[in-house]
């Protein structure tokens, strides 16, 4: 299939960058990231730069994709990363435009790679449950039901990747944040520092990203379809938490 | 040069006891005063940096990537070993050391390998209390599943996301550290060089992925926690920047590299389709436990796999292997595919290919039981393939998949260069000749959070007041040197080829010959090869760009340079070990029935190599196995 693609070009941070539009042929087999790579071999060969892009694992777990195809974080098919889409998806004779995350929080780097150092961030200031090793008691020791372990998996299922800051209009980190909140927040072993978690994580998400106004574009653009209601449940524990500390 | 793997006095369940009790100590007043350096912020190196950090140490993490979370630790699925016994299935130490030690075909060392099963337990409850949601039965305790073939139910999964579950919870312990100050996180911060004076390892050199800049770091003791090398082969089932610059720069400086051959082919991944291929992708071998394997009977056979008749599809490892079936270990089922393959009964493009149907599952079961055990399983074939498993059998094909050679470890995971660590895939220590399913992600936690901790701390309670060597002295501006030589050279090559292309190429002869079976013809065939690929490399390689931004040819570049000398280790490798062991088929050495035939006579031994600098032969040590308590014998899965 022959393809058209416009594709942002960005020297560096500084660099204001712009589109330039590129022909390839590809497959249908090929996967979204297998044709640019062809596209690189291409440049290559006539001694133009190639497109520089994020990717590592291509079996969409690891995160590293990040690319807004004709204005969709990760492109057109739902519940899919980057790098698990086929170029079956597209038609003979598409024009395909490609760009980097567009948000405040996340500069570009270089051509369609962005720095989401933020999201690193919103878990240093408290995703985590303060345990020492060696210090653990015996696994089966608390018992944790199966729907709440299962919940809390749902939401642990997030990739990092901040295709939820790219789609949405605010620029905003409340589903990357509400999934690890609610991840923690569902298991006892995170109840101790239940209140305190959720305060410094909200309050770094808001120091660096937009705020939510409930577009709800987030949960369309998850490549793991992570659901809004997670964010409705951070928001809760937000509040019982204010409540209690004051 | 004297291997000498340190290994403790005294009944094996007692060693690792008897070895933390005489193991010095760091006070913890002292223990801010030391500087450790770890590459790597996958199982291994996460935990590592993470517990290190709470016992005090400062601590600096390095990895490629944007964020430590992305580690290829992420991509496991299956899930994680520990003998818990909560199944009451008749686990225990003894049965995991047991099985471990036998799986890896009596080429690994029995003591660290009891240690590890010792400690595996530790593993889960560490995890659970990190919040690690792993799969629970309705009464709320722990779920296990049986995996690999083996017979007690041991593995612990989360869902079909093990690997990231894990390493998530690493990456929040690690995240809490950095938090508090204790590490110091350097992502997209590549490990180009291990700075070596007096025989001990005194820092290392990076690259800034995003400005270039080429720096020294310094400290008291450096752990390597990098991952495996199947990327040698272009295609394998491991991300796109897994690479083995870190261990191979090390190697270069006086580490040795033990049993560089010993590399695992996976039986169920999606076969390639075409030649822009990327990468391989793996599927959860529990595929296995309900997929039945087949081939057509005749060469050439051009029907669809529907109207393939029963009686002539031939269901071969059934056929050879009745006790096992479709269950036998990853080398056996993977070689096995191969030989169909060759034998031209392979199916789909290019005929590296054979069945796995469900056809008899979803009759036996129905559809929705086969749903639910294996629904995304099934999605991530259609997405790949645009076939519907359901509808027709899935194509499967082997492919590189892990590493069991690596760094040669003492066992205090200790290099042969003093204060050099190898953590995790990047050493060779536990898995022998084979690893077994689940048991990587259980050696890498094993290693960063219950071994290093204390091993390192011996090591730095002898160098009490000594502290790093200054990074602007002779031996780190050498190797700084070093460096920007290279990278100078790539850029300055100015040839016709892209590195994918010689990368690739590089691929073919490593599978072709060093691959899933190997003979000596093949292999002084391959060590020619490579040798003249790798000077068409430095000649002809085309890197475009400039050192000073983020220039990711540049970065590939630089991995397969390391590859092609790698390549020819493995090679060398697999031509001195004349026997067939593990994932090591020498095609000389089979029985009369065509399996795999070891020769404990000649080869219980570790290959550890020693570099002898550019253009001499590496020398070969041995370090002598023995197998006081698991008797040797046979595999048989017949
Ligand atoms: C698809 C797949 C599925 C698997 N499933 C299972 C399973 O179910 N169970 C199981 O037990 N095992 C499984 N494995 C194997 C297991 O995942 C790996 O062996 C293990 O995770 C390796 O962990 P590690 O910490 O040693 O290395 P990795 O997780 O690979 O981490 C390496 C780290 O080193 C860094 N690094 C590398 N080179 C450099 C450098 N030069 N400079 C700076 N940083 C560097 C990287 O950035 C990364 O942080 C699977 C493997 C694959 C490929
Ligand atoms: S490359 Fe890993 S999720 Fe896409």
């Amino acid at each position: 299939m022959r393809l058209t693609l416009q594709i942002w070009r960005q020297k560096n941070a500084d660099d204001t960058g712009g589109f330039s539009s590129y022909d390839v042929d590809a497959s249908p087999d090929m996967s979204f990231l297998e044709m640019l790579d062809v596209l690189n071999e291409t440049l290559t060969e006539a001694g133009e730069d190639p497109v520089a892009f994020e990717h590592d694992c291509r079996e969409g777990i690891c995160g590293s994709c990040c690319l807004m195809i004709d204005g969709r974080a990760h492109g057109p098919e739902p519940g899919t990363a980057t790098c698990q889409l086929h170029m079956r998806k597209f038609e003979d004779g598409d024009t395909i435009r490609i760009e980097p995350w567009r948000s405040a929080a996340f500069p570009v780097l270089k051509d369609l790679v962005v720095d989401r150092v933020g999201l690193d961030r919103i878990v240093q200031a408290g995703g985590f449950i303060s345990i020492n090793t060696g210090s653990a008691p015996d696994a089966n020791l608390i018992p944790v039901p199966r729907d709440k372990a299962e919940l809390a998996m749902d939401a642990a299922a997030c990739i990092g990747c901040g295709a939820c800051v790219a789609q949405c209009p605010n620029g905003a980190a409340q589903l990357f944040a509400a999934a690890k909140v609610s991840h923690l927040a569902l298991l006892p072993q995170g109840q101790p520092e239940r209140d305190q978690r959720v305060l410094r994580m909200v309050e770094e998400m808001e120091s660096a990203f937009g705020s939510c106004t409930n577009f709800a574009e987030c949960e369309v653009a998850c490549p793991k379809e992570i659901s809004i209601e997670f964010i409705a449940r951070m928001n809760r524990d937000y509040v019982s938490a204010r409540l209690r500390r004051g | 040069m004297r291997l000498d793997a340190k290994i403790p006095a005294g009944p094996i369940q007692q060693k690792w006891d008897r070895h933390r009790f005489e193991m010095k100590l760091v006070n913890p007043a002292n223990k801010r005063r030391f500087e450790v350096i770890v590459v790597g912020s996958g199982l291994a190196g996460g935990a590592a940096a993470a517990a290190m950090g709470e016992l005090g140490y400062h601590v600096k993490c390095f990895c490629y990537q944007d964020s430590a979370r992305r580690a290829h630790s992420i991509a496991a699925q299956g899930g994680i070993n520990a003998s818990k016994n909560y199944q009451n299935d008749g686990d225990s130490i003894w049965r995991l050391f047991y099985d471990t030690v036998k799986g890896g075909d009596y080429r690994s060392r029995e003591a660290n390998v009891y240690r590890l099963a010792q400690v595996s337990s530790n593993i889960i409850d560490q995890c659970v209390a990190q919040g690690v949601p792993f799969g629970r039965e309705y009464g709320g305790l722990l779920d296990n599943r049986s995996f690999g073939g083996a017979q007690v139910s041991r593995t612990f999964y989360a869902r079909g996301q093990t690997g990231q579950q894990l390493l998530l919870g690493t990456y929040q312990s690690l995240s809490r550290q950095v938090a508090a100050g204790q590490v110091e996180m350097y992502p997209r911060t590549e490990m180009l060089d291990v700075v070596v004076a007096d025989g001990r390892a005194r820092g290392i050199v990076t690259r800034d992925m995003v400005s270039g800049e080429v720096r020294s770091w310094s400290a008291d003791a450096v752990v390597l926690a990098t991952g495996g090398y199947s990327n040698v082969y272009f295609l394998s089932t491991n991300a796109k920047g897994c690479n083995a610059t870190a261990i191979w720069r090390a190697h270069r400086r006086g580490a040795l590299f033990a049993n560089p051959c010993f590399t695992q082919i996976h039986p169920t991944c999606i076969p390639q389709h075409g030649d822009y291929q990327s990468k391989l992708t793996l599927m959860s071998e529990s595929l296995r436990n309900d997929g039945r394997i087949w081939v057509p009977k005749t060469a050439g056979e051009s029907r669809a796999a529907a109207d393939i008749p029963e009686d002539e599809r031939d269901y071969y490892l059934e056929r050879r292997y009745p006790a096992f079936g479709n269950l036998v270990p990853r080398d056996i089922a993977s070689r096995a595919a191969k030989g169909m393959c060759d034998e031209g009964l392979g199916v789909g493009h290019g005929r590296r290919g054979v069945y796995l149907d469900f056809a008899d599952a979803i009759s036996r079961l129905g559809r929705d039981a086969i749903s639910a055990k294996y629904g995304n399983l099934f999605e991530m074939y259609e997405r790949i393939t645009g076939e519907d498993p359901y509808e027709v059998p899935m194509r499967i094909y082997p492919a590189p998949h892990y590493t069991m050679g690596g760094l040669w470890v003492d066992y205090n995971l200790m290099t042969t260069i003093d204060g050099l660590y190898a953590a995790g895939e990047a050493n060779f220590s536990d898995h022998g000749a084979n690893r077994l399913g689940a048991s990587a992600l259980m050696q890498g936690l094993a290693d960063g959070y219950f071994v290093l901790p204390y091993t390192i701390g011996d090591y730095l309670a002898r160098h009490m007041g000594e502290g790093p060597m200054p990074t602007d002295s002779a031996p780190f501006q050498e190797v700084e040197a070093e460096v920007n030589g290279r990278i100078d050279r790539l850029l300055s090559c100015d040839g016709k080829r892209t590195v994918d292309s010689l990368h690739r190429e590089l691929g073919q002869i490593c599978w072709e010959y060093c691959g899933m079976s190997r003979n000596a013809e093949g292999l002084e065939g391959a060590i020619e090869k490579i040798a003249e690929l790798r000077e068409e490399y430095w000649t002809n390689v085309k890197v475009l760009g400039v050192n000073d931004e983020l220039n990711q040819a540049l970065e590939k570049a630089g991995r397969v340079a390391d590859y092609f000398e790698l390549a020819e280790l493995m090679c060398r490798d697999a031509l001195a070990r004349r026997e067939s062991c593990g994932g090591h088929f020498r095609e000389e050495y089979r029985t009369e029935e065509g399996e795999a035939l070891r020769n404990d006579e000649e080869f219980t031994y570790v290959s550890a190599w020693e570099d002898q600098g550019p253009g001499k032969e590496p020398v070969m040590h041995r370090e002598p196995l023995d197998f006081p308590n698991v008797p040797l014998t046979q595999r048989s899965y017949k």
